[in-house]
Protein backbone atom coordinates (compact mmCIF):
# COMPACT_ATOMS: atom_id res chain seq x y z
CA UNK A 1 0.00 0.00 0.00
CA UNK A 2 1.48 3.24 -0.50
CA UNK A 3 -0.23 6.42 0.84
CA UNK A 4 0.27 10.22 0.52
CA UNK A 5 -0.86 12.65 3.44
CA UNK A 6 -0.99 15.98 2.58
CA UNK A 7 1.48 16.23 0.14
CA UNK A 8 2.42 18.87 -1.97
CA UNK A 9 5.26 19.43 -4.30
CA UNK A 10 5.88 23.01 -5.78
CA UNK A 11 8.98 23.28 -8.25
CA UNK A 12 11.36 25.54 -7.52
CA UNK A 13 10.13 28.02 -10.05
CA UNK A 14 6.98 28.45 -7.96
CA UNK A 15 4.53 25.90 -9.58
CA UNK A 16 2.51 23.87 -7.00
CA UNK A 17 2.00 20.84 -9.13
CA UNK A 18 0.23 18.65 -6.60
CA UNK A 19 -1.71 20.64 -3.23
CA UNK A 20 -2.38 19.20 -0.67
CA UNK A 21 -2.84 15.43 -1.59
CA UNK A 22 -4.30 12.43 0.03
CA UNK A 23 -4.20 9.23 -1.72
CA UNK A 24 -4.21 5.55 -0.83
CA UNK A 25 -2.96 3.26 -3.30
CA UNK A 26 -4.02 -0.29 -2.66
CA UNK A 27 -1.49 -3.20 -2.86
CA UNK A 28 -1.57 -5.59 -5.92
CA UNK A 29 -4.18 -3.77 -7.47
CA UNK A 30 -3.80 -1.67 -10.48
CA UNK A 31 -4.66 1.99 -9.60
CA UNK A 32 -4.70 4.03 -12.96
CA UNK A 33 -4.25 8.16 -12.67
CA UNK A 34 -6.50 10.25 -15.44
CA UNK A 35 -6.43 13.66 -15.88
CA UNK A 36 -5.51 16.16 -18.39
CA UNK A 37 -2.26 17.15 -19.17
CA UNK A 38 -0.77 19.29 -16.46
CA UNK A 39 -2.96 17.89 -13.54
CA UNK A 40 0.19 16.68 -12.05
CA UNK A 41 0.17 12.74 -12.57
CA UNK A 42 3.80 12.42 -13.34
CA UNK A 43 5.06 14.13 -10.35
CA UNK A 44 2.64 12.21 -7.94
CA UNK A 45 4.14 9.32 -9.59
CA UNK A 46 7.72 10.48 -9.55
CA UNK A 47 7.35 11.45 -5.66
CA UNK A 48 6.78 7.79 -5.29
CA UNK A 49 10.71 6.40 -6.36
CA UNK A 50 11.77 10.12 -5.28
CA UNK A 51 12.92 11.20 -7.96
CA UNK A 52 10.58 14.20 -7.67
CA UNK A 53 11.41 15.38 -4.17
CA UNK A 54 7.76 16.28 -2.20
CA UNK A 55 7.76 20.01 -0.45
CA UNK A 56 5.81 18.80 2.25
CA UNK A 57 3.82 15.93 4.02
CA UNK A 58 4.66 12.05 4.20
CA UNK A 59 4.59 9.43 1.67
CA UNK A 60 4.50 6.00 3.08
CA UNK A 61 5.14 2.51 1.34
CA UNK A 62 3.71 -0.06 3.83
CA UNK A 63 3.52 2.19 6.35
CA UNK A 64 7.29 2.81 6.05
CA UNK A 65 8.19 6.57 5.43
CA UNK A 66 10.11 6.75 2.05
CA UNK A 67 11.99 9.56 3.00
CA UNK A 68 13.60 7.25 5.92
CA UNK A 69 15.50 5.31 2.92
CA UNK A 70 17.83 5.33 0.76
CA UNK A 71 16.66 6.84 -2.77
CA UNK A 72 19.02 4.35 -5.07
CA UNK A 73 17.32 1.37 -2.58
CA UNK A 74 14.26 2.70 -3.08
CA UNK A 75 14.20 2.95 -6.47
CA UNK A 76 15.83 -0.53 -7.35
CA UNK A 77 12.87 -2.03 -5.59
CA UNK A 78 10.24 -0.34 -7.13
CA UNK A 79 9.97 -1.07 -11.14
CA UNK A 80 9.74 1.94 -13.57
CA UNK A 81 8.08 2.20 -17.11
CA UNK A 82 8.02 5.72 -19.21
CA UNK A 83 6.49 6.91 -22.30
CA UNK A 84 9.76 6.60 -24.41
CA UNK A 85 10.64 3.25 -23.11
CA UNK A 86 13.90 5.08 -21.60
CA UNK A 87 15.84 1.95 -22.87
CA UNK A 88 19.83 1.91 -22.73
CA UNK A 89 20.52 3.03 -26.63
CA UNK A 90 23.72 1.61 -26.19
CA UNK A 91 22.96 -1.78 -24.33
CA UNK A 92 21.11 -4.37 -25.81
CA UNK A 93 17.80 -6.06 -24.74
CA UNK A 94 18.91 -8.41 -22.50
CA UNK A 95 21.29 -6.23 -20.80
CA UNK A 96 18.78 -3.40 -20.87
CA UNK A 97 16.32 -5.77 -18.41
CA UNK A 98 19.23 -6.85 -16.63
CA UNK A 99 20.30 -3.45 -15.35
CA UNK A 100 18.90 -3.53 -11.98
CA UNK A 101 19.31 -7.14 -11.25
CA UNK A 102 23.17 -6.76 -12.04
CA UNK A 103 22.83 -4.08 -10.21
CA UNK A 104 21.79 -5.24 -7.34
CA UNK A 105 24.24 -7.87 -7.19
CA UNK A 106 22.74 -10.78 -9.16
CA UNK A 107 25.04 -13.14 -11.07
CA UNK A 108 25.09 -12.07 -14.77
CA UNK A 109 23.83 -15.44 -15.86
CA UNK A 110 21.32 -16.12 -13.58
CA UNK A 111 19.83 -12.30 -14.61
CA UNK A 112 20.08 -13.39 -17.90
CA UNK A 113 18.02 -16.78 -17.74
CA UNK A 114 15.80 -14.55 -15.74
CA UNK A 115 15.56 -12.04 -17.98
CA UNK A 116 14.77 -14.66 -20.97
CA UNK A 117 12.05 -15.59 -19.23
CA UNK A 118 10.43 -12.00 -18.87
CA UNK A 119 10.75 -11.73 -22.42
CA UNK A 120 8.37 -14.38 -22.76
CA UNK A 121 6.31 -13.20 -20.03
CA UNK A 122 6.07 -9.68 -21.59
CA UNK A 123 5.11 -11.31 -25.29
CA UNK A 124 8.82 -11.00 -26.97
CA UNK A 125 10.72 -13.53 -28.65
CA UNK A 126 13.85 -14.54 -26.98
CA UNK A 127 15.16 -13.89 -30.61
CA UNK A 128 15.27 -10.16 -30.01
CA UNK A 129 17.58 -9.93 -26.59
CA UNK A 130 20.51 -9.90 -28.74
CA UNK A 131 19.22 -6.63 -29.79
CA UNK A 132 19.72 -2.89 -30.01
CA UNK A 133 16.57 -0.80 -28.85
CA UNK A 134 17.10 0.65 -31.68
CA UNK A 135 16.49 -2.39 -33.89
CA UNK A 136 12.91 -3.17 -32.19
CA UNK A 137 9.66 -0.82 -33.12
CA UNK A 138 8.33 1.35 -30.53
CA UNK A 139 5.64 -1.64 -29.63
CA UNK A 140 8.16 -3.74 -28.83
CA UNK A 141 10.47 -0.78 -26.97
CA UNK A 142 7.97 -1.03 -24.95
CA UNK A 143 7.37 -3.91 -23.58
CA UNK A 144 11.16 -4.27 -23.19
CA UNK A 145 10.53 -1.99 -21.01
CA UNK A 146 7.97 -3.32 -19.04
CA UNK A 147 10.44 -6.55 -18.86
CA UNK A 148 13.31 -4.45 -17.11
CA UNK A 149 10.14 -2.73 -14.73
CA UNK A 150 9.77 -6.56 -13.54
CA UNK A 151 13.46 -7.51 -13.80
CA UNK A 152 13.94 -7.30 -9.90
CA UNK A 153 10.46 -8.39 -9.07
CA UNK A 154 9.17 -5.45 -7.36
CA UNK A 155 6.14 -5.26 -5.48
CA UNK A 156 5.35 -1.95 -7.20
CA UNK A 157 4.99 -1.14 -10.76
CA UNK A 158 4.97 2.48 -11.78
CA UNK A 159 4.38 3.44 -15.25
CA UNK A 160 3.88 6.59 -17.27
CA UNK A 161 1.85 6.83 -20.45
CA UNK A 162 3.66 3.24 -21.15
CA UNK A 163 1.33 3.06 -24.43
CA UNK A 164 1.26 6.63 -25.11
CA UNK A 165 3.84 6.38 -28.21
CA UNK A 166 2.52 3.81 -29.88
CA UNK A 167 -0.60 3.17 -32.43
CA UNK A 168 -3.86 2.24 -31.24
CA UNK A 169 -3.72 -1.57 -32.46
CA UNK A 170 -0.50 -2.56 -31.05
CA UNK A 171 -1.69 -0.19 -27.88
CA UNK A 172 -4.30 -2.42 -27.25
CA UNK A 173 -2.47 -5.40 -27.53
CA UNK A 174 -0.05 -3.82 -25.00
CA UNK A 175 -3.40 -3.22 -22.44
CA UNK A 176 -4.38 -6.75 -23.18
CA UNK A 177 -0.87 -8.15 -22.48
CA UNK A 178 -0.24 -6.11 -19.20
CA UNK A 179 -3.91 -6.91 -18.15
CA UNK A 180 -2.72 -11.10 -18.42
CA UNK A 181 0.47 -10.01 -16.56
CA UNK A 182 -1.11 -8.31 -14.01
CA UNK A 183 -3.69 -11.36 -13.36
CA UNK A 184 -0.67 -13.68 -13.16
CA UNK A 185 1.67 -11.34 -11.41
CA UNK A 186 -0.59 -9.12 -8.91
CA UNK A 187 1.53 -6.45 -8.35
CA UNK A 188 0.99 -3.04 -7.44
CA UNK A 189 0.52 -0.80 -10.34
CA UNK A 190 0.64 2.90 -10.42
CA UNK A 191 -0.13 3.85 -13.83
CA UNK A 192 -0.28 7.21 -16.16
CA UNK A 193 -2.76 7.75 -18.54
CA UNK A 194 -4.93 10.36 -20.12
CA UNK A 195 -7.02 8.18 -21.78
CA UNK A 196 -10.33 7.41 -19.70
CA UNK A 197 -10.57 4.28 -22.24
CA UNK A 198 -7.22 3.00 -20.86
CA UNK A 199 -7.88 3.97 -17.22
CA UNK A 200 -11.52 2.00 -17.26
CA UNK A 201 -9.92 -1.04 -18.70
CA UNK A 202 -6.79 -0.92 -16.76
CA UNK A 203 -7.90 0.22 -13.20
CA UNK A 204 -8.89 -1.35 -10.65
CA UNK A 205 -9.19 2.22 -8.56
CA UNK A 206 -9.43 5.17 -11.07
CA UNK A 207 -8.09 8.41 -9.71
CA UNK A 208 -9.48 11.45 -11.75
CA UNK A 209 -7.67 14.23 -11.27
CA UNK A 210 -8.30 17.85 -11.65
CA UNK A 211 -4.90 20.90 -12.28
CA UNK A 212 -3.13 21.26 -9.00
CA UNK A 213 -3.12 17.27 -8.26
CA UNK A 214 -6.79 17.56 -6.57
CA UNK A 215 -8.63 13.95 -6.76
CA UNK A 216 -11.36 15.04 -8.17
CA UNK A 217 -12.98 11.30 -7.38
CA UNK A 218 -11.49 7.89 -6.99
CA UNK A 219 -13.17 4.51 -7.38
CA UNK A 220 -13.49 1.48 -9.34
CA UNK A 221 -14.45 2.52 -13.22
CA UNK A 222 -18.06 0.99 -12.15
CA UNK A 223 -18.55 3.41 -8.77
CA UNK A 224 -17.37 6.52 -11.24
CA UNK A 225 -19.91 5.45 -14.50
CA UNK A 226 -22.61 4.74 -12.25
CA UNK A 227 -22.17 8.66 -9.94
CA UNK A 228 -19.64 10.87 -11.14
CA UNK A 229 -19.02 13.05 -8.19
CA UNK A 230 -19.20 16.69 -10.18
CA UNK A 231 -19.43 18.08 -13.80
CA UNK A 232 -15.49 17.48 -14.36
CA UNK A 233 -15.77 14.26 -13.74
CA UNK A 234 -18.93 13.77 -16.09
CA UNK A 235 -17.62 15.45 -19.00
CA UNK A 236 -14.31 13.84 -18.40
CA UNK A 237 -15.40 10.30 -18.42
CA UNK A 238 -17.60 11.37 -21.41
CA UNK A 239 -20.67 9.84 -19.56
CA UNK A 240 -23.29 12.06 -21.51
CA UNK A 241 -21.59 10.88 -24.86
CA UNK A 242 -20.99 9.01 -27.37
CA UNK A 243 -20.64 4.85 -25.99
CA UNK A 244 -21.32 5.78 -22.24
CA UNK A 245 -24.61 7.11 -23.40
CA UNK A 246 -26.16 3.67 -23.71
CA UNK A 247 -30.01 3.05 -23.90
CA UNK A 248 -32.31 0.33 -24.51
CA UNK A 249 -34.62 -0.15 -27.20
CA UNK A 250 -37.06 -3.12 -27.16
CA UNK A 251 -36.97 -4.80 -30.69
CA UNK A 252 -38.95 -7.77 -31.66
CA UNK A 253 -39.29 -8.84 -28.04
CA UNK A 254 -35.57 -8.26 -27.12
CA UNK A 255 -33.49 -5.45 -25.02
CA UNK A 256 -31.32 -4.05 -27.70
CA UNK A 257 -28.80 -1.76 -26.08
CA UNK A 258 -27.47 1.60 -28.39
CA UNK A 259 -25.97 4.15 -28.21
CA UNK A 260 -26.26 8.15 -28.20
CA UNK A 261 -27.13 7.94 -31.62
CA UNK A 262 -29.20 5.04 -31.60
CA UNK A 263 -26.73 2.79 -33.12
CA UNK A 264 -27.17 -0.90 -31.87
CA UNK A 265 -24.11 -2.45 -29.72
CA UNK A 266 -25.43 -5.46 -28.41
CA UNK A 267 -28.01 -7.15 -26.41
CA UNK A 268 -28.92 -7.40 -23.34
CA UNK A 269 -29.03 -10.55 -21.66
CA UNK A 270 -31.76 -11.33 -19.04
CA UNK B 1 57.86 21.27 -57.09
CA UNK B 2 61.70 21.28 -57.53
CA UNK B 3 61.52 22.39 -53.41
CA UNK B 4 59.39 19.91 -52.50
CA UNK B 5 61.65 17.34 -53.87
CA UNK B 6 64.38 19.34 -52.41
CA UNK B 7 62.11 19.16 -48.85
CA UNK B 8 61.93 15.56 -49.40
CA UNK B 9 65.98 15.14 -50.33
CA UNK B 10 66.77 16.60 -47.05
CA UNK B 11 64.52 14.94 -44.56
CA UNK B 12 65.85 11.51 -45.89
CA UNK B 13 69.40 12.76 -46.11
CA UNK B 14 71.47 10.50 -43.32
CA UNK B 15 72.82 13.65 -42.32
CA UNK B 16 69.59 15.12 -41.02
CA UNK B 17 68.08 12.05 -39.85
CA UNK B 18 69.89 10.46 -37.51
CA UNK B 19 71.66 11.23 -34.09
CA UNK B 20 71.15 14.18 -32.31
CA UNK B 21 69.37 17.22 -33.08
CA UNK B 22 68.45 14.74 -35.95
CA UNK B 23 64.86 14.89 -37.36
CA UNK B 24 63.90 11.21 -35.74
CA UNK B 25 64.58 13.48 -32.54
CA UNK B 26 62.80 15.99 -33.05
CA UNK B 27 60.04 14.70 -34.18
CA UNK B 28 60.11 12.75 -31.01
CA UNK B 29 60.22 15.64 -29.64
CA UNK B 30 57.30 17.29 -31.20
CA UNK B 31 55.22 14.24 -30.70
CA UNK B 32 55.93 14.09 -27.08
CA UNK B 33 55.06 18.00 -26.96
CA UNK B 34 51.78 17.05 -28.02
CA UNK B 35 51.07 13.55 -26.15
CA UNK B 36 52.75 15.40 -22.65
CA UNK B 37 50.55 18.33 -23.05
CA UNK B 38 47.19 16.55 -23.95
CA UNK B 39 47.91 14.04 -21.29
CA UNK B 40 47.97 16.23 -18.54
CA UNK B 41 45.10 18.55 -19.91
CA UNK B 42 42.95 15.27 -20.05
CA UNK B 43 43.67 14.89 -16.56
CA UNK B 44 42.79 18.33 -15.62
CA UNK B 45 40.01 18.87 -18.21
CA UNK B 46 38.15 15.68 -18.59
CA UNK B 47 36.85 15.12 -15.00
CA UNK B 48 35.91 18.79 -14.57
CA UNK B 49 34.36 18.50 -18.18
CA UNK B 50 32.33 15.27 -17.41
CA UNK B 51 31.40 16.65 -13.95
CA UNK B 52 30.40 19.80 -15.35
CA UNK B 53 28.07 17.98 -17.95
CA UNK B 54 27.14 15.72 -15.59
CA UNK B 55 25.56 18.15 -13.03
CA UNK B 56 25.15 21.08 -15.47
CA UNK B 57 27.25 23.62 -12.71
CA UNK B 58 29.82 25.69 -13.69
CA UNK B 59 28.60 25.60 -17.23
CA UNK B 60 28.86 29.23 -17.86
CA UNK B 61 32.38 29.56 -15.69
CA UNK B 62 33.96 26.97 -17.89
CA UNK B 63 32.17 28.38 -21.26
CA UNK B 64 33.70 31.62 -20.50
CA UNK B 65 37.35 30.19 -19.04
CA UNK B 66 37.47 28.18 -22.40
CA UNK B 67 36.50 31.04 -24.49
CA UNK B 68 39.64 33.25 -22.34
CA UNK B 69 41.95 30.39 -22.50
CA UNK B 70 41.17 30.24 -26.40
CA UNK B 71 41.83 33.78 -26.77
CA UNK B 72 45.29 33.78 -25.45
CA UNK B 73 48.47 33.20 -27.83
CA UNK B 74 49.79 30.11 -27.24
CA UNK B 75 53.25 32.36 -28.35
CA UNK B 76 52.75 35.16 -25.97
CA UNK B 77 51.93 32.71 -23.59
CA UNK B 78 55.18 30.85 -23.99
CA UNK B 79 57.85 33.81 -23.63
CA UNK B 80 56.50 34.85 -20.67
CA UNK B 81 56.52 30.85 -19.05
CA UNK B 82 60.00 31.32 -20.43
CA UNK B 83 60.87 34.01 -18.73
CA UNK B 84 59.05 33.40 -15.42
CA UNK B 85 60.97 29.27 -15.55
CA UNK B 86 63.18 29.43 -17.47
CA UNK B 87 63.94 28.11 -20.93
CA UNK B 88 63.89 24.50 -21.64
CA UNK B 89 61.21 21.79 -22.32
CA UNK B 90 58.45 22.95 -19.21
CA UNK B 91 58.04 26.52 -20.33
CA UNK B 92 56.45 25.36 -23.84
CA UNK B 93 54.86 22.16 -22.37
CA UNK B 94 52.66 24.05 -20.62
CA UNK B 95 51.94 26.56 -23.04
CA UNK B 96 50.61 23.54 -24.86
CA UNK B 97 48.69 22.19 -21.95
CA UNK B 98 46.95 25.29 -21.73
CA UNK B 99 46.65 25.75 -25.33
CA UNK B 100 44.98 22.08 -25.15
CA UNK B 101 42.63 22.66 -22.09
CA UNK B 102 39.38 24.31 -23.98
CA UNK B 103 38.98 21.86 -26.76
CA UNK B 104 39.39 18.27 -24.05
CA UNK B 105 36.96 20.48 -21.56
CA UNK B 106 34.67 21.21 -23.94
CA UNK B 107 34.57 18.26 -25.35
CA UNK B 108 34.11 16.10 -22.37
CA UNK B 109 30.97 18.68 -20.94
CA UNK B 110 29.57 18.56 -25.05
CA UNK B 111 29.39 14.65 -24.57
CA UNK B 112 27.76 14.19 -21.65
CA UNK B 113 25.14 17.13 -22.21
CA UNK B 114 24.51 15.36 -25.49
CA UNK B 115 23.10 12.80 -24.12
CA UNK B 116 19.18 12.13 -23.83
CA UNK B 117 18.08 13.47 -21.02
CA UNK B 118 15.69 11.16 -20.95
CA UNK B 119 17.80 8.69 -20.99
CA UNK B 120 19.91 9.68 -17.87
CA UNK B 121 16.56 10.45 -16.15
CA UNK B 122 15.46 6.51 -16.58
CA UNK B 123 18.73 5.00 -15.35
CA UNK B 124 18.20 6.92 -12.50
CA UNK B 125 14.71 5.74 -11.86
CA UNK B 126 16.16 2.80 -12.45
CA UNK B 127 17.89 3.34 -9.45
CA UNK B 128 21.38 4.06 -10.72
CA UNK B 129 23.97 5.67 -8.40
CA UNK B 130 24.95 9.48 -10.00
CA UNK B 131 28.65 7.41 -10.38
CA UNK B 132 27.02 4.94 -12.45
CA UNK B 133 24.72 7.19 -14.31
CA UNK B 134 28.14 8.86 -15.54
CA UNK B 135 30.25 6.21 -15.96
CA UNK B 136 27.58 3.26 -17.24
CA UNK B 137 25.44 5.76 -19.38
CA UNK B 138 26.77 9.61 -19.67
CA UNK B 139 30.44 8.69 -20.29
CA UNK B 140 30.18 5.73 -22.80
CA UNK B 141 27.12 7.59 -25.38
CA UNK B 142 29.22 10.50 -24.77
CA UNK B 143 32.86 9.14 -25.46
CA UNK B 144 32.51 10.08 -29.52
CA UNK B 145 32.30 14.24 -28.33
CA UNK B 146 34.94 13.35 -25.55
CA UNK B 147 37.42 11.94 -28.35
CA UNK B 148 36.20 14.89 -30.69
CA UNK B 149 37.48 17.29 -27.83
CA UNK B 150 41.25 15.13 -27.16
CA UNK B 151 41.19 15.04 -31.38
CA UNK B 152 41.14 18.84 -31.41
CA UNK B 153 43.31 19.15 -28.79
CA UNK B 154 46.22 17.03 -30.36
CA UNK B 155 45.70 18.77 -33.55
CA UNK B 156 46.20 22.78 -32.05
CA UNK B 157 49.23 21.17 -30.35
CA UNK B 158 50.85 19.09 -32.86
CA UNK B 159 50.82 22.42 -34.85
CA UNK B 160 51.73 24.61 -32.38
CA UNK B 161 54.24 22.50 -30.98
CA UNK B 162 57.00 24.02 -33.48
CA UNK B 163 56.75 27.28 -31.53
CA UNK B 164 58.62 25.43 -28.79
CA UNK B 165 61.87 26.39 -29.95
CA UNK B 166 61.43 29.79 -29.15
CA UNK B 167 62.40 28.70 -25.59
CA UNK B 168 64.78 27.09 -26.73
CA UNK B 169 62.61 23.61 -26.04
CA UNK B 170 63.51 21.88 -29.45
CA UNK B 171 61.20 19.88 -31.77
CA UNK B 172 60.64 20.54 -35.19
CA UNK B 173 60.54 24.44 -34.94
CA UNK B 174 64.21 24.44 -34.61
CA UNK B 175 64.30 23.42 -38.64
CA UNK B 176 61.88 25.96 -39.24
CA UNK B 177 63.53 28.55 -37.80
CA UNK B 178 67.28 27.56 -38.66
CA UNK B 179 65.92 27.13 -42.29
CA UNK B 180 64.18 30.66 -42.45
CA UNK B 181 67.52 32.00 -40.81
CA UNK B 182 70.32 30.76 -43.28
CA UNK B 183 67.83 30.77 -46.30
CA UNK B 184 67.94 27.01 -46.43
CA UNK B 185 64.72 26.59 -48.18
CA UNK B 186 65.18 22.52 -48.73
CA UNK B 187 65.15 22.32 -44.74
CA UNK B 188 62.47 24.41 -44.39
CA UNK B 189 60.09 22.21 -45.94
CA UNK B 190 61.13 19.10 -45.25
CA UNK B 191 60.52 20.29 -41.14
CA UNK B 192 56.49 22.08 -42.60
CA UNK B 193 56.47 18.82 -44.38
CA UNK B 194 56.99 16.84 -41.14
CA UNK B 195 54.59 18.76 -38.98
CA UNK B 196 51.48 18.64 -42.14
CA UNK B 197 52.19 14.77 -42.16
CA UNK B 198 52.08 14.51 -38.69
CA UNK B 199 48.98 16.18 -38.43
CA UNK B 200 47.34 14.54 -40.86
CA UNK B 201 48.59 11.12 -39.38
CA UNK B 202 47.20 12.53 -36.26
CA UNK B 203 43.79 13.65 -37.32
CA UNK B 204 43.64 10.16 -39.23
CA UNK B 205 43.86 7.58 -36.08
CA UNK B 206 41.41 9.78 -34.09
CA UNK B 207 39.01 10.45 -37.07
CA UNK B 208 39.13 6.21 -37.00
CA UNK B 209 38.79 6.12 -33.15
CA UNK B 210 36.09 8.39 -32.90
CA UNK B 211 33.91 6.21 -35.08
CA UNK B 212 35.48 3.32 -33.09
CA UNK B 213 33.95 4.60 -29.95
CA UNK B 214 30.13 5.52 -30.96
CA UNK B 215 28.57 3.00 -28.80
CA UNK B 216 27.45 -0.26 -30.77
CA UNK B 217 23.72 0.29 -30.27
CA UNK B 218 23.94 3.52 -31.49
CA UNK B 219 25.17 2.55 -34.74
CA UNK B 220 23.18 -0.16 -35.20
CA UNK B 221 19.72 1.53 -36.10
CA UNK B 222 21.30 4.40 -37.98
CA UNK B 223 18.98 4.74 -41.02
CA UNK B 224 21.84 4.17 -43.48
CA UNK B 225 22.33 0.80 -42.53
CA UNK B 226 18.59 -0.02 -42.48
CA UNK B 227 18.48 1.60 -45.78
CA UNK B 228 21.49 -0.39 -47.76
CA UNK B 229 19.22 -3.62 -46.90
CA UNK B 230 16.40 -2.36 -48.43
CA UNK B 231 15.76 -2.12 -52.17
CA UNK B 232 12.89 0.16 -52.63
CA UNK B 233 13.61 3.84 -51.17
CA UNK B 234 11.15 4.39 -48.14
CA UNK B 235 10.60 7.35 -45.50
CA UNK B 236 12.48 6.32 -42.45
CA UNK B 237 10.95 8.15 -39.28
CA UNK B 238 11.67 7.45 -35.88
CA UNK B 239 13.35 4.41 -34.88
CA UNK B 240 13.80 2.39 -38.19
CA UNK B 241 13.09 -1.40 -38.07
CA UNK B 242 16.08 -3.51 -38.73
CA UNK B 243 15.08 -6.08 -40.95
CA UNK B 244 16.28 -9.85 -41.52
CA UNK B 245 18.49 -11.75 -39.02
N1 LIG C 1 10.59 20.36 -13.34
C1 LIG C 1 9.52 21.17 -13.32
N2 LIG C 1 9.66 22.48 -13.03
C2 LIG C 1 8.60 23.31 -13.00
N3 LIG C 1 7.34 22.93 -13.22
C3 LIG C 1 7.12 21.64 -13.51
C4 LIG C 1 8.20 20.69 -13.58
N4 LIG C 1 7.69 19.49 -13.89
C5 LIG C 1 6.36 19.67 -14.02
N5 LIG C 1 6.02 20.96 -13.78
C6 LIG C 1 4.66 21.52 -13.79
O1 LIG C 1 3.87 20.82 -12.87
C7 LIG C 1 2.58 20.60 -13.39
C8 LIG C 1 2.27 19.14 -13.40
O2 LIG C 1 3.14 18.48 -14.30
P1 LIG C 1 3.08 16.94 -14.58
O3 LIG C 1 4.22 16.62 -15.47
O4 LIG C 1 2.99 16.22 -13.30
O5 LIG C 1 1.73 16.81 -15.38
P2 LIG C 1 1.07 15.53 -16.05
O6 LIG C 1 -0.28 15.38 -15.46
O7 LIG C 1 1.97 14.39 -15.99
O8 LIG C 1 0.90 16.04 -17.55
P3 LIG C 1 1.04 15.22 -18.92
O9 LIG C 1 -0.24 14.48 -19.13
O10 LIG C 1 1.20 16.30 -19.93
O11 LIG C 1 2.24 14.34 -18.82
C9 LIG C 1 2.55 21.26 -14.76
O12 LIG C 1 1.98 22.53 -14.62
C10 LIG C 1 3.99 21.35 -15.12
O13 LIG C 1 4.21 22.46 -15.95
MG1 LIG D 1 3.09 13.25 -17.46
Amino acid sequence: MIEFRTVTKQFPDGTIAVDALDLVIPARQTTVLVGSSGSGKTTILRMINRMVEKTSGAIEIDGEDIYGLNPVKLRRSIGYVMQNSGLLPHRKVIDNVTTVPVLNGVKKAEARAAALTLLDTVGLDRSLAERYPSQLSGGQQQRVGVARGLAADPNILLMDEPFGAVDPIVRAELQQELVRIQRDLGKTIVFVTHDIDEAFLLGDQVVLLEKGGRVAQAGTPAEILSKPANDFVASFIGADRGRRALRVEVVHGRNVVVDEDGRPTGVLQS
Amino acid sequence: MDLFLDGFAWIFDPAHLNGPGGVWVRIAEQLSYTFGAVAIAAVIAIPLGLWIGHTGRGRDVAVLTSGGLRALPSLGLLIIFALAIGIGFKAPLLAFVILAIPSLLSGAYAGVEAVDKRTVDAARAQGMTEWQVLTKVELPLGLPLLIGGIRSGVLQVVATATLAYFASGGALGVFINDGLKTRNYAELIGASLIVTVLALVLEGIFALLQRLFVPRGVTAGRVSEVRSRSVRPRAVVGNPIQEGK
